[in-house]
């Protein structure tokens, strides 16, 4: 790290993290720190706890113990003032069966209050970002997996977010799929953390690697 | 820690339904119309109002349960339903018997606070199947609550509605408010109630106590690796 | 944040149209009830009803068609990942709780615009009650909606949910059922319409549907939590 480099707050910071599933812990002891713009990719076996840290992060469980920041906003006391601001794609598309994927895109951008006219064009963008521009009519059950993995990496983006939340983006995608997600979701899209089992592809673009296993966590950096 | 008190309670309990069960056969008169049976009055009313504000204390709790988000208070929520929907039972069975004696019936539709009783009964009989159908221990913690918030609320709400329904022309069994009672009757009622008041919090108290000592074991048993003991509840709340 | 009003208008927005698209719930519930009365019809063995018996028969059957749109209330929020994509957007979450009542008695509405006529056609001799009973199935409606959203939320997320909707929700709606039958009997009483306790009826729904409004409304974002 260049020694004139100031020290910012730190995208994420996370320390002692512990989040219990019944019993059990599924998080136990999870710490580290992201620096804004750096890409940290989360290895580890089946059950390790890297959907439970992303959920987490993501706003969508509260922690059961630690110190969880995010964007500035304190976990879970202030989750409400980050939603808005990251974007979460997880194993389920959240998409709607029966809608199509514009109107999916369109139910995205008023929950996130973004203004009409504003959010057409964004769409517009998006579709035609990730080829999608002609099947976005149709309804999304009768779309592939892969389809569907496309629209959701546009709704993930959509609203701009400052921190992109990303498990497994990588699935179900075709060759095609994952260069044209790459130009949304890949590593110049901004601050990142990605689940993913396959390390191949995403350790050459990490900054940081949080190895979980069952019952530690260590960071490499 | 719940168990601190616990046997100068059951003592006093004891003590006080000793006395009220002696009131209300030595003391008590005799009811003209209706003779002995009547007595039973005595046990069914105090039931039913230990039972229903024990319901409403269970409702308490739960608010407590989603302010605090501290797992106790759904134990108690838990435990408070648990005895009063016991005593729920009773009140239905002593209202069974003392219809039958003034009515010759083993039930009776124009009693409008029995009715309405049942109702509450049946509302919160279905708290089990409730917990029992969430599987996931904290959102069942956190459902739990919101049911028994929302009866609790409905329990005025219920009597007020059937009390509506009575036709005015069908007289009600129960025609003396308390209000009304005369002198020896409203004493030994009152005992009876505070007895029932005492019986119930002994009743929680207890049943604290003993998920307090089996949640121990349970702990010790997983610190010292020990196999669990078979067959644990599925929605009973852990007491710490 | 979003504003509550645009919230609300985008779920609304989104849940009719997927209904309009699928027509899941509005023909079985109104298919339901027009069965129903066939059963009744049989069951009791009448032909013309009035007074206690035609409130209680169109009531009953009201809310058993009512039970089927409540269990399929949630279910595109449960099977699209739960109901992430509403907990990640910057809204008040009770929103959702609004949303889903205002759907849930526009479905109701429509289920009585066809179940309602037809009732009258089937065993009422006049149609003079009718007008008045408008009053009353749109606060009863309330009602039904503001404990139908509450209760089929959590049932949704649990295993046997098909069965603790109805389970859960029918002595709940005892009062509501009390009021409803209680306005309506008179309305449709042998000699014609009469308005015995009218007012007084239509204020304990209106009560009802204060207080399970406000109750839902407050609890709904722990129901959300996780």
């Amino acid at each position: 790290m260049p020694p004139s480099q100031e020290k910012a707050e730190p995208a994420i910071a996370v320390a002692g993290l512990r989040r219990d599933y019944g019993d059990r812990p599924a998080l136990d002891g999870v710490g580290f720190e992201l620096t804004a713009g750096a890409s940290l990719v989360v290895l580890g076996p089946n059950g390790a706890g890297k959907t439970t840290l992303l959920r987490v992060l993501a706003t969508l469980l509260r922690p059961s113990g630690g110190e969880v920041r995010v964007l500035g906003c304190s976990l879970p006391s202030e989750a409400w003032k980050l939603r808005g601001r990251i974007g979460y794609l997880g194993h389920e598309p959240l998409l709607y069966r029966d809608l199509s994927g514009r109107e999916n895109l369109r139910f995205q951008a008023r929950l996130h209050g973004l203004e009409r006219a504003a959010a057409e064009a964004r769409i517009e963008e998006l579709l035609r970002a990730v080829e999608m521009e002609r099947r976005a009519d149709e309804r999304v059950a009768e779309l592939s997996a892969g389809m569907r993995q496309r629209l959701s990496i546009c709704r993930c983006v959509l609203h701009r977010p400052q921190l992109l939340l990303l498990d497994e983006p990588d699935s179900n995608l075709d060759v095609e799929g994952r260069e044209l997600a790459r130009e949304l979701i890949g590593p110049g899209a901004g601050t990142r953390v990605v689940v993913t089992h396959d390390p191949e592809r995403h350790l050459p673009e990490a900054d940081q690697v949080l190895r979980l296993g069952i019952g530690e966590a260590a960071v490499v950096s | 820690m719940y168990g601190k008190g616990l046997k100068p309670l059951s003592i006093t309990t004891v003590a006080m339904l000793a006395l009220s069960l002696s009131l209300v056969f030595f003391y008590a008169p005799l009811d003209g119309d209706q003779g002995f049976i009547q007595k039973i009055f005595y046990l069914h009313v105090p039931l039913a109002m230990t039972a229903l504000v024990g319901f409403i204390v269970g409702g308490l709790f739960a608010i407590a349960h989603l302010r605090t988000d501290n797992r106790k208070w759904d134990a108690y929520s838990y435990v408070s339903i648990h005895i009063s929907v016991i005593f729920g039972v009773a009140v239905l069975i002593t209202g069974a018997i003392w219809a039958k004696a003034s009515w010759g019936h083993w039930w009776v539709w124009n009693e409008p606070t029995l009715v309405s009783f049942l109702i509450v009964f049946l509302m919160y009989a279905t708290y089990y199947p409730f917990r029992y159908a969430i599987e996931d221990r904290d959102r069942q913690a956190r459902y739990a609550s919101v049911f028994a918030i929302t009866a609790g609320a409905f329990v005025p709400l219920n009597f007020m509605a059937v009390r509506m329904a009575q036709s005015l022309v069908h007289p009600r069994v129960f025609a003396t408010s308390n209000g009304g009672l005369p002198g020896e009757m409203l004493v030994v009622f009152l005992c009876c109630l505070v007895a029932m008041a005492l019986l119930w919090v002994t009743l929680v108290k207890f049943e604290l106590t003993a998920k307090s000592a089996s949640g121990q074991v349970k702990r010790l048993r997983r610190a010292l690796d020990a196999p669990a003991a078979g067959g644990g509840s599925r929605i009973a709340p852990e007491v710490s | 944040m979003t504003p509550t009003r645009a919230a609300f208008a985008a779920i609304l927005a989104k849940d009719l149209r997927a209904e309009l698209r699928t027509l899941q719930s509005l023909p079985a519930m109104a298919l339901f009830s027009v069965t129903t009365f066939v059963i009744f019809r049989f069951g009791l063995d009448r032909t013309s009803l009035s007074g206690s018996l035609a409130a209680g028969v169109l009531w009953a059957t009201l809310l058993f068609a009512a039970v089927l749109g409540i269990n399929r209330l949630f279910v595109a929020e449960r099977e699209e990942g739960g109901f992430d994509a509403i907990r990640l957007a910057p809204i008040d979450r009770s929103v959702l709780f609004g949303a889903k009542v205002a759907a849930l008695v526009i479905y109701l509405a429509a289920l009585e615009l066809v179940a309602v006529p037809i009732f009258a056609v089937f065993f009422l001799d006049g149609a003079g009650g009718l007008g008045p009973l408008i009053a009353v199935l749109l606060l009863a409606d309330l009602g039904l909606a503001a404990t139908g959203t509450l209760i089929s939320s959590m049932a949704v997320n649990s295993r046997a949910r098909d069965l603790l909707v109805p389970l859960v929700l029918l002595p709940l709606v005892v009062p509501l059922m009390i009021a409803a039958t209680g306005a309506t009997e008179p309305l449709l009483a042998l000699g014609g319409p009469s308005y015995h306790r009218f007012g007084t009826w239509l204020m304990v729904l209106g009560l009802y549907d204060l207080i399970f409004g406000l109750v839902g409304y407050a609890v709904f974002d722990f129901l959300l939590e996780d």
